[in-house]
């Protein structure tokens, strides 16, 4: 039960969140920019850190939060490690599982990513989502816990 | 018994309509009292006989038509597989309950039903938000008839055999408080909400008061009479003035806790039925509730900083259906260590044993907490002290931070948690410290979390999924939690969530 044997996400996913963060840096930009006209003189003050942070968001972001999240499907236990400051380690046996999602947002679909969400009967952790999954493997998994539940209650 | 094969829909009990009516005329007694104090300040009394009375005569009698109306149009029917409630004058409603989805069924009955020996049958369901299935009112017979009834359905047993042993056996009393428990109980509830309630009436009719309340010149005028006389008495009078103030004050406070416990707890039963826990409290307000023992999922010993020290701790239940309902799970609300042994015993669990391996908080997770409150209290004590022009007011945030490293000092001393072979101990808090029971099956999830300085000292809070409650260990050393994650995970693999739900999987022998 160590980081190393985690199943890392899709590549895909960095992409995706790349293309996020850059709609919200382009608003930032758009932001800077006419903050940088209203002031008098070509200063830079808003301007640079603006441009920076969109940097750190298009560049670092993604990969950092791609690199700090994973998952594990083994010994029919469901195991989602996130977090890059606050790390959180959560694991969901199968037997514990009451309903499945497969979720696809539009920005998943663009990159033919899915989330899975399984939901239990704790008030902690009443669903716990690990996004970022190939479309097929979240497929692939969801049919894979379904089946373990259907075995353990004949 | 053959009032058991309901085959048609029923109505309620005729008698419904006139707690209905009665309930209706105390809340209209409210808005005629203002009425006719507003009307009454400028009129004579004839006007207010020509045009008051025959309105309040309308008003009342078409409430009470349609109350009678809608009387006739609620029916409910017991079917093979579900209830069904039928209702509405205009426009009609129907909703039915399966009995797989019935988690429990209550009886409440409040003082005017209770006076016309109804009660009202609550169907709690599993839905969120309290969108459960009632009736108001029926017989207490019949209320009693309906519970066994749907119990036994739920669990497709044969009703009359269910009846008959409910006849024979009434259930063994697990606990139960005396009037002279129940006034014990009471002082340790000291309450001053009363006076809250007081001061907040005085400001709302202080019209009504021969003074002006907030008015400090008149007061000084006032005391100035017999007060001047009261302030040549000196400073022994005050001081004497002050302790006889601050002694009504006690006495209030315990009266009301000890009225306000009388009245919610009076002859508490917990009984052991074959259907699980049945509680039954309350002095003008009678509740019965049962609570299925194989829906327990976990158990919770709390106390209180004084009644600690005289022993006294509450038993409550954290079972499936508590998440739906806000209702209130104590098995045993004040009741000795000695005495919720075999309540615990009862719903499958233990007390942990004398002989448990306790492990302690991480040391590391409490200094670092210290550190942290000492460190934000002295930030935020410095532009006080610099800024505020009384530069004591910079030892409140200081004396803050004292106080929050001190409770981390003696979180670490007394936090425990320990893990037998069928159960998990965790004891949390310093001056009332609450002691969680859970079982090791009856857990959903399991999540280690780690800020980045838990991350840097090697420590970890184990937050564990329990169905109806939280569940969590703080500050383990990461070490230590890993190998909780595990065993418990093995455990719960043994069993899959629906045997949880097998009434025979929790009546194991204990």
């Amino acid at each position: 039960m160590d980081d190393d044997a985690l199943t890392p996400l899709d590549p895909a996913y960095a992409s995706m969140l790349r293309l996020q963060f850059a709609i919200v840096s382009l608003a930032l930009v758009a932001g800077a920019t006419v903050a940088e006209l209203a002031i008098p003189g070509w200063t830079g003050v808003v301007w640079v850190p603006a441009i920076l942070l969109s940097l750190w968001l298009l560049i670092r972001l993604p990969m950092r939060r791609y690199a700090a999240r994973g998952y594990m499907l083994a010994e029919e236990r469901l195991r989602v490690v996130r977090g890059i400051l606050f790390r959180s380690d959560t694991v969901v046996p199968f037997g514990r599982v009451q309903h499945i999602d497969v979720n696809q947002g539009p920005f998943e679909r663009l990159f033919h990513l899915a989330t899975l969400t399984v939901h239990t009967a704790g008030s902690h952790n009443a669903s716990v989502s690990l996004p970022g999954l190939n479309q097929a493997d979240a497929n692939a998994m969801r049919e894979e816990i379904r089946a373990a539940i259907r075995r353990d209650t004949q | 018994m053959t009032a058991l094969a309901v085959a048609k829909p029923q109505r309620t009990h005729p008698k419904t309509f006139a707690v209905k009516a009665a309930t209706m005329l105390t809340q209209l007694v409210v808005p005629i009292g203002v009425g006719a104090v507003t009307i009454l300040d400028d009129g004579d009394l004839s006007d207010l006989l020509m045009f008051f009375l025959p309105l309040i005569v309308v008003v009342v009698g078409l409430n009470f038509l349609l109350a009678y109306l809608q009387w006739t149009r609620l029916t409910y029917e017991v079917r093979d597989s579900d209830i069904r409630v039928e209702s509405g004058l205009l426009s009609r409603a129907a909703r039915s309950v399966p009995y797989e989805r019935i988690q429990d069924v209550s009886l409440e009955q409040k003082l005017l039903p209770r006076l016309f020996g109804l009660v009202e049958v609550k169907f709690e369901t599993g839905a969120g938000g309290g969108d459960d299935l009632k009736l108001a009112y029926l017989a207490q017979g019949e209320g009693d008839r309906l519970r066994d009834l749907v119990r036994a359905r739920r669990d497709g047993r044969e009703p009359a055999v269910e009846r008959a042993a409910k006849e024979t056996s009434r259930g063994d009393v697990l606990f139960a408080m005396g009037p002279q428990r129940v006034i014990t109980f009471g002082l340790f509830e000291f309450s001053l909400a009363v006076v809250a309630v007081l001061g907040g009436l005085a400001q709302q009719f202080d019209f009504l008061l021969p003074f002006d309340l907030w008015d400090i010149d008149g007061w000084q005028e006032r005391l100035a009479g017999p007060g001047q006389y009261l302030a040549g008495l000196g400073p022994l009078a005050q001081i004497v003035g002050i302790a006889v103030a601050l002694l009504i004050l006690a006495v209030v406070g315990i009266a009301t806790g000890i009225i306000r416990t009388a009245l919610r707890e009076w002859d508490f039963r917990l009984e052991r039925t074959d259907k699980g826990l049945r509680r039954r409290r309350g002095l003008l307000t009678r509740t019965d509730v049962v609570m299925p023992i194989h829906r327990v999922q976990a158990l919770k010993v709390t106390t209180g900083i004084i009644r600690r020290l005289f022993g006294w701790h509450a038993l409550s239940v954290v079972s499936l259906a508590s998440d739906s309902s806000s209702a209130n799970h104590q098995a045993a609300p004040f009741a000795q260590l000695g005495e919720i042994a075999p309540i615990t015993a009862t719903t499958g669990f233990s007390l942990p044993s004398s002989d448990i391996g306790w492990t302690r908080r991480s040391a590391k997770a409490s200094v670092d907490g210290a550190l942290i409150d000492l460190a934000v209290m002295s930030a935020i004590a410095l532009p006080v002290w610099y800024f505020s022009p009384f530069w004591w007011s910079a030892l409140v945030p200081l004396a803050i931070g004292v106080f929050g490293a001190a409770r981390e000092y003696y979180l670490y001393r007394f936090d425990r948690h320990a893990l037998a072979e069928r159960f998990l101990y965790v004891r949390h808090g310093w001056l009332a410290p609450k002691l969680t029971i859970g079982s090791r099956v009856r857990l959903q999830s399991v999540e280690l979390r780690q800020g980045p300085i838990a991350r840097r000292r090697g420590y970890a809070d184990l937050h564990l999924g329990l169905a109806g409650g939280s569940f969590a260990v703080e500050g383990m050393p990461l070490e230590h939690a890993r190998a909780w994650r595990t065993a418990i995970l093995d455990s719960i693999a043994t069993t899959d969530f629906s045997e949880l739900l097998e009434p025979e999987s929790s009546s194991l022998q204990v």
